[in-house]
């Protein structure tokens, strides 16, 4: 029953240098994911979600400093591997894919040669070999005639066309992970509709884990088998999907499903959170999100609240919106 | 006074075509006697719409569709190639000097980035001050008062009006943004995206600013967005549009409960609800095509499921299809 997971994240503290300090964006995230699983990292900006998908994949650069915890890929830290290691890992392995594909894919050069690139960096494939890859890979992800396509820069694609491209360089040698940053945040809903499409399918066909990062709880609630919430760097509720948003046990969870224009009826006031979410440089005392909370007891402003472990959720609270048995 | 008042803004077959300037290869084909077809972006396709005061009507559409440059016509913003805009029965147009003025202040513009449309060199006070200023519409002395009050209505404190716009959150910037409309008692409001760019949490406050803010000073909103769920839920009357036209109006409830244009039951299919669980995604196919050269007939007829010959060579026209719902769609002919 109990499969060896594909990536275990243990206390994992990422911290931003300057002048002043250093200031934690995140501190202790403890995630697991099973193969072929879809979890999703949910949060606001600055609440640490997309450092945590970059510090997984090695990418913090200075200032910035992952200076605790253990990413174990299939049991082995990948903090350990040299820059060397982990490059024949990223691409390969594990891939990523951003919020912006402009980023990602290179001007000046053809869809074409970047996506060769990314086979043959890895592998010694004859180059008719990896093109015929090529086109079946943007083929996966709904380009129509991939063959042409595949001689065009990346400004002749428009957004929604730039990351299906992104996604099947991600792809193209079927990694175990892919960690998604906000893939879809920018695109419209029936483009995002088309691309969540493409990766439900990929996901179920080759059995690739995703980590799906991003702010929309409605695309997580549709998506992910697992998710986390995260609040200030850490995070604050972890679960089943159905259980997580059915019945969240920390307010902000409830808050954030609260906020949505969906919760409530058409013209009523929305059920805001009050204040914001607290800057790096300014973390109240005891649990981050305490000033803003409803429910908050004075204990809350003097000690932070440990991880508590239900079944299979999980979440930082002293004072739980629901009770979570211990056996179901 | 009549006893019908006129709606607030009205707009009657407006296009707005974008041309783009010949280069000079472009203009020696002129020399020569070959004038090349120039290359036009039709934003804004005959669009005829009438906003009633105190009504929010949403706008709804994906990027490229037209909505910020009908937005921004709607504004005053941008002036249109083709058509008429009526402000308050008149035509903008034909307004004199002093009903031009009343025009452009009674109808003000929150943009989507606070950030892009606040100037970082400003402190607020001189942000929210300078209509006043400009149009002399208070007693010098009376300006900082004025400027209080614009900031406690959008829940700033007093103290940030000698603050800058980088020293600010991004809600507290769109706030500013909100603030600085209201300074000169605008009637109408065109929103363009104005929650976009904002976290959930921070999203819903400003929504429900936008809903008070209304209550209190009777506004009428245009509010376009391609955030469904927002829409639905600030919204009175909602317009779908695609590639510069509207191809669906009806009531909120109308829309959300019976759309009738597949373009708008695509969309509303396509919106991420928290409700619902490990979807099977079916999506549209296709993308929005270019304004450039925009599809023949019915232009949403290369995306659309129901597509027949007739969408293909006829441009479907807007018509009731029950009382004050509009569509426009040719299955709405065919025998079922």
């Amino acid at each position: 029953m109990t499969t060896q997971p594909l990536l275990v994240v243990r206390g994992l503290h990422t911290v931003f240098h300057n002048e002043e300090g250093a200031w934690p964006a995140v501190s202790g995230v403890d995630l697991s994911i099973q193969p072929g699983e879809i979890v999703g990292l949910v949060g606001e900006s600055g609440s640490g979600k997309s450092v945590t998908g970059f510090s997984i994949f090695g990418l913090i650069d200075p200032p910035g400093e992952v200076i605790a915890g253990e990413v174990l890929f299939k049991g082995q830290n990948l903090r350990d591997l040299s820059e060397e290691q982990m490059r024949r890992l990223r691409g390969n392995r594990i891939a990523m894919i951003f919020q912006d594909p402009l980023m990602t894919l290179n001007p000046v050069l053809r869809i074409e040669e970047q996506m060769l690139e990314a086979i043959q960096t890895h592998a010694s494939v004859p180059r008719a070999q990896a093109l015929k890859r090529c086109c079946e890979a943007l083929e996966m992800v709904g380009i129509p005639s991939p063959e042409t396509r595949l001689r065009s820069y990346p400004h002749e694609f428009s957004g929604g066309m730039r990351q299906r491209v992104a996604i099947a360089i991600a792809m193209i040698n079927q990694p175990e992970l892919i960690i998604c940053d906000e893939p879809t945040t920018a695109l419209d809903v029936t483009i995002q509709g088309q691309i969540l499409f493409h990766m439900q399918e990929i996901c179920r066909t080759h059995g690739t884990a995703l980590v799906w990062i991003t702010h929309d709880l409605g695309v997580i609630a549709e998506l992910a088998d697992q998710v986390a919430v995260m609040y200030a760097g850490k995070i604050v509720e972890s679960g089943p999907v159905s259980g997580v948003l059915d019945a969240p046990a920390h307010p902000y969870t409830r808050g954030l499903l609260d906020s949505l224009p969906s919760a409530i009826q058409p013209g009523q006031r929305l059920r805001q959170i009050s204040g914001m979410a607290p800057s790096l440089s300014n973390r109240p005392s005891g649990c981050a999100f305490q000033p803003r909370c409803a429910h908050a007891l004075a204990q809350c402003a003097i000690s932070e609240p440990e991880l508590t472990t239900v079944n299979q959720r999980t979440y930082r609270c002293f004072a739980p919106l629901v009770a979570l048995r211990t056996s179901t | 006074m009549s006893d019908s008042t006129p709606p607030i803004i009205e707009l009657r077959n407006v296009h707005k075509r974008f041309v783009k300037k010949q280069d000079l290869i472009q203009r020696a084909f002129q020399l020569v006697g070959k004038t090349p077809e120039p290359r036009t972006v039709y934003a804004v396709n005959g669009v005829s719409l009438a906003i009633q005061p105190g009504e929010v009507l949403g706008l709804v559409g994906e990027s490229g569709c037209g909505k910020s440059t009908l937005g921004r016509v709607v504004a005053g913003l941008h002036r249109q190639t083709e058509g008429e805009l009526l402000y308050q029965g008149a035509a903008v147009a034909q307004l004199d000097r002093k009903e031009k003025l009343a025009y452009t202040l009674g109808v003000q513009m929150v943009f989507q980035d606070p950030q892009a449309s606040l100037n970082p060199r400003q402190q607020l006070h001189q942000i929210l001050g300078e209509a006043l200023h400009v149009h002399r519409l208070a007693p010098a002395d009376d300006v900082p008062a004025r400027i209080d009050q614009a900031l406690a209505e959008v829940g700033l404190a007093a103290e940030y009006r000698v603050r800058l716009p980088h020293q600010l959150s991004g809600g507290q910037r769109q706030r500013v943004g909100i603030a600085r409309a209201l300074m000169v008692s605008p009637k109408f409001l065109v929103c363009d995206e104005p929650v976009a760019a904002l976290d959930v949490s921070i999203q819903a406050q400003v929504i429900n600013l936008f809903m008070d803010l209304r209550a209190q000073h009777g506004l009428t909103y245009l509010f376009i967005s391609h955030d469904l769920g927002v829409v639905r839920h600030i919204s009175d009357r909602v317009a779908i549009m695609y590639l510069g036209k509207i191809v669906e109006i009806a009531s909120t409830a109308d829309i959300f409960g019976r759309a009738n244009h597949p373009y708008t039951q695509a969309l509303i299919a396509e919106v991420p609800n928290p409700e619902r669980r490990k979807r099977v995604f079916v999506p549209i196919s296709g993308e929005i095509p270019s304004p450039l050269t925009p599809p023949s007939g019915c232009t949403f007829h290369p995306r659309c499921p129901h597509a027949m010959a007739r969408c293909r060579e006829e441009v479907p026209q807007l018509e009731a299809v029950a009382p004050d719902h509009w569509s426009a769609c040719h299955l709405n002919h065919t025998v079922a």
